[in-house]
């Protein structure tokens, strides 16, 4: 995978196993004396600890499994009784629990960086892909896990996302039938849903190996945007990178922490401290807050609203036409690379897409935030705008921007605005470079 | 980096201030009791113990009549301070059904700490069919379970970083039993607990209040969302006598429960608590460490 040659170990034992299996040789390479670009700043942690959490909620997940029992009748009370017997129970489920949370959190910043500074564009495309399949199969990992405790909110949630299905034409009903293993949210569906929550966690694992070694290929994209024009360009990975990951790591464990022990419950729903009861329908149906941009979406869709009308009112109920355009906003971010017309990656040297991008991010958060709101006015209408402005900073805006946007004078090299006095690019790496110093 | 930090925070904070701003207009939920003053709020919190025992007493005396606590074991009591002789005397008292022994049948015996708290009834169509087709909710995690609801996440931010817990589940259960009662209810006491439905004017919705009137077979408590509650008010004056000799008011029975219950809802909050003070103790040192290992290695990079 590298050009590198094998560094010559010293341990005979180390050198034994590695002209055999050349683990020592692959590590050395890819983490050791791996080149990355020198300008990456803060942003670029988050992919670290993504891997970090993935690894935490897979450790705590199996041993949580251990105390857990899948059945309708005693699922909610395994986990009271891990909260309340079993040693350090409740420290376990708490980092499961808001591990969850803290995975989008970090992911979701780790893809804005992506399409902030451009890192989804040639040669990355494929990396990109990985990365959204990820995120599709976190989205469902989380989903079934959240059904797992058998709350209130995990048996109504469960059943409302396992009826968007019905939706689809011909197959839909069966494809309900076969996600709930009978005619309604029961003791099936919950072991079937603990069997893939099970499952898919080493499924994400699989896809991060593929999205590391794509990595790996085509290497680190940086804040500039520009490939690294050599060795002045670079540091290796030990010790820069090693020791910038874990200060970033030790920032985010704190965050992490501080939720885990002052704050388990802030980001989860109070009504799943109630046991399912398939007789009382709650209130207010929510899905976890990871999930409230994609619901919104989804919501969006109801007859009357013109877009709809357009678009699928002549060949798609509202309920369909809001499971595409769900579906449809995830793989609309698959096909950036190809939506985004610009030359140019980062959107430091992007004047107007630059701030097209920020109000994606502002877009995006009114969108989660309306999502947790009850379906009346004005709701009704912010979500159908925002639902709009997304496909609109995608469909139109992206491509648009491009062609017409006047880009910045890139530098020659990430080493050159150091280096070099004057001029704009200069006062932005000098900037940069405080920062790192902070 | 520092641009575009900036252009997140000024996102988050425009997100958050339309979060802020929607709690006010949002009338879909019922207004929520003041938040009530507890012990085990804030970083070091504890459950106040003493609060906690008087509010045993009161779930005891008044409560486990008719709802049950199927989570706690009594052996669970040594958190509250209890010795072990007081919680086999405590056990004692009650009646548990034990079996099939080695004839096959069912007998009784007293408790013992290794119970659960005894259930008032055989079983939930027991306690529906006695309580007029609904049974009363278990109280084991009443606590959590009524912290506030949705779209929480931008209400509770401070809350959240004052480590606010469960108080306003709490400061809920407190208020509903304590003050939420009320036998000749005004129209401001309707306005709590039947907001202001989206789209209705404010005549439409105050002559829709005035004309209201009770459900039979429920009772007026303005904490409860929608007005009718099922359960009559279960506290009065000196409806248990605290051993303390703490004056027993509907108030301060409200407020002790409501510590008991919550401590119920999660006994192990302190040791969390404690935990999490040496685990970012920890964190602060290493990400000290860190900071110096960081700039030392990167001393000589122009970047």
């Amino acid at each position: 995978m590298s050009d590198h040659p094998a560094p010559n170990f010293k341990n005979p034992v180390i050198r034994w196993v590695d002209s055999r299996l050349p683990v020592f040789s692959y590590v050395h390479a890819e983490y050791g004396v791996f080149p990355m670009p020198k300008n990456l700043n803060y942003f670029w942690n988050f992919g670290a600890l993504a891997m970090v959490v993935l690894v935490t909620m897979i450790v705590t997940g199996i041993i949580l499994a251990m105390q857990y029992t899948p059945h309708v009748d005693h699922a909610f009370v395994s986990v009271e009784r891990m909260m309340r017997d079993v040693n350090s129970g409740w420290l376990l489920r708490y980092i499961h629990m808001n591990g969850a949370s803290m995975f989008f959190i970090v992911v979701y910043i780790h893809i804005f960086r992506g399409m902030y500074y451009g890192s989804y564009k040639a040669p990355r495309e494929l990396l990109w892909i990985l990365g959204v399949i990820i995120l599709v199969l976190m989205m469902g990992t989380a989903f079934m896990g959240y059904v797992l405790p058998w709350g209130q909110m995990s048996f109504w949630g469960a059943t409302v996302i396992t009826n968007l299905f019905s939706a689809i034409p011909l197959v839909g009903d069966y494809i309900v039938t076969l996600l709930w293993g009978g005619f309604s949210v029961d003791n099936p569906t919950l072991n079937r849903f603990f069997a893939l929550h099970y499952l898919l966690p080493f499924v994400i694992v699989g896809v991060v190996a593929l999205h590391v070694v794509a990595l790996h290929v085509t290497k680190s994209n940086n804040p500039d945007g520009i490939e690294p024009r050599g060795p002045q360009d670079t540091v290796p990975f030990h010790p820069y990178f090693t020791a910038k990951d874990t200060l970033g790591l030790a920032v985010f464990l704190m965050v992490f922490a501080f939720f885990v022990f002052f704050a388990p419950n802030y980001m989860g729903h109070p009504d799943n401290y109630i046991e399912a009861d398939p007789l009382v329908t709650p209130a207010h149906i929510v899905p976890e807050w990871y999930f409230l941009p994609f619901y919104a979406i989804l919501r969006s869709f109801v007859d009357g609203w013109w877009v709809h009308e357009i678009f699928f009112g002549w060949w798609a109920t509202a309920k369909l036409a809001g499971v595409l355009a769900m579906f449809g906003s995830l793989i609309i971010l698959a096909l950036l690379p190809w939506l985004d017309t610009s030359k140019v990656r980062s959107c430091r040297y992007r004047p107007i897409y630059k701030w097209a991008t920020i109000l994606f991010l502002i877009n995006f958060i009114v969108l989660g935030w309306v999502g947790g709101k009850p379906a009346e006015e004005p709701y009704v209408t912010i979500a159908q705008g925002t639902t709009m402005y997304y496909f609109f900073h995608f469909l139109i805006l992206t491509p648009l921007i491009g062609w017409i946007e006047r880009p910045k004078p890139l530098p020659a090299s990430i080493s050159e605005p150091v280096l070099k006095a004057g001029g704009g690019a200069q006062i932005a790496g000098a900037t940069a470079a405080k920062m790192e110093k902070a | 980096m520092r641009k575009l930090g900036l252009s997140i925070a000024t996102a988050a904070l425009v997100a958050f201030g339309a979060g802020q701003a929607s709690q006010e207009a949002a009338a879909a939920s019922a207004a929520h009791p003041p938040q009530g003053d507890f012990g085990f709020t804030g970083f070091f919190g504890k459950f106040d113990r003493d609060a906690a025992q008087r509010g045993l007493q009161v779930y005891v005396g008044v409560c486990a009549s008719c709802h049950g606590l199927d989570l706690i074991r009594y052996r669970e009591l040594s958190g509250l301070g209890y010795s072990e002789e007081q919680i086999k005397a405590f056990a004692a008292q009650f009646e548990v059904t034990d079996g099939p022994n080695e004839d096959g049948d069912m007998f009784t015996r007293p408790g013992e700490p290794k119970d659960r708290f005894v259930n008032p009834y055989r079983n939930v169509q027991e306690a529906a069919a006695i309580n007029g087709g609904k049974a009363p909710p278990d109280l084991s995690l009443i606590v959590k379970a009524r912290a506030h609801g949705l779209g929480s996440i931008g209400a509770n931010f401070l809350d959240m970083l004052q480590g606010g817990e469960f108080a306003t589940g709490a400061s809920y259960v407190s208020a509903l039993l304590g003050t939420g009662y009320v036998e000749e209810p005004t129209l401001d006491d309707k306005k709590l607990c039947k907001p202001q439905p989206a789209g209705k004017s404010q005549e439409d919705w105050e002559a829709e209040l005035n004309a209201w009137s009770l459900p039979p077979g429920t009772y007026f408590n303005k904490w409860f969302p929608g007005c009718a509650i099922g359960m009559p008010n279960p506290l009065y004056d000196d409806a248990v006598e605290y051993t303390d000799g703490t004056a027993a008011t509907p108030e301060q029975m409200g407020q002790d429960v409501a510590e008991f219950l919550a401590w119920a809802s999660e006994p192990s909050m302190e040791a969390r608590k404690e935990t999490g003070i040496a685990v970012l103790l920890f964190l602060a040192v290493f990400t000290g460490i860190m900071i110096a290992v960081k700039r030392q290695t990167w001393a000589n990079v122009k970047h």
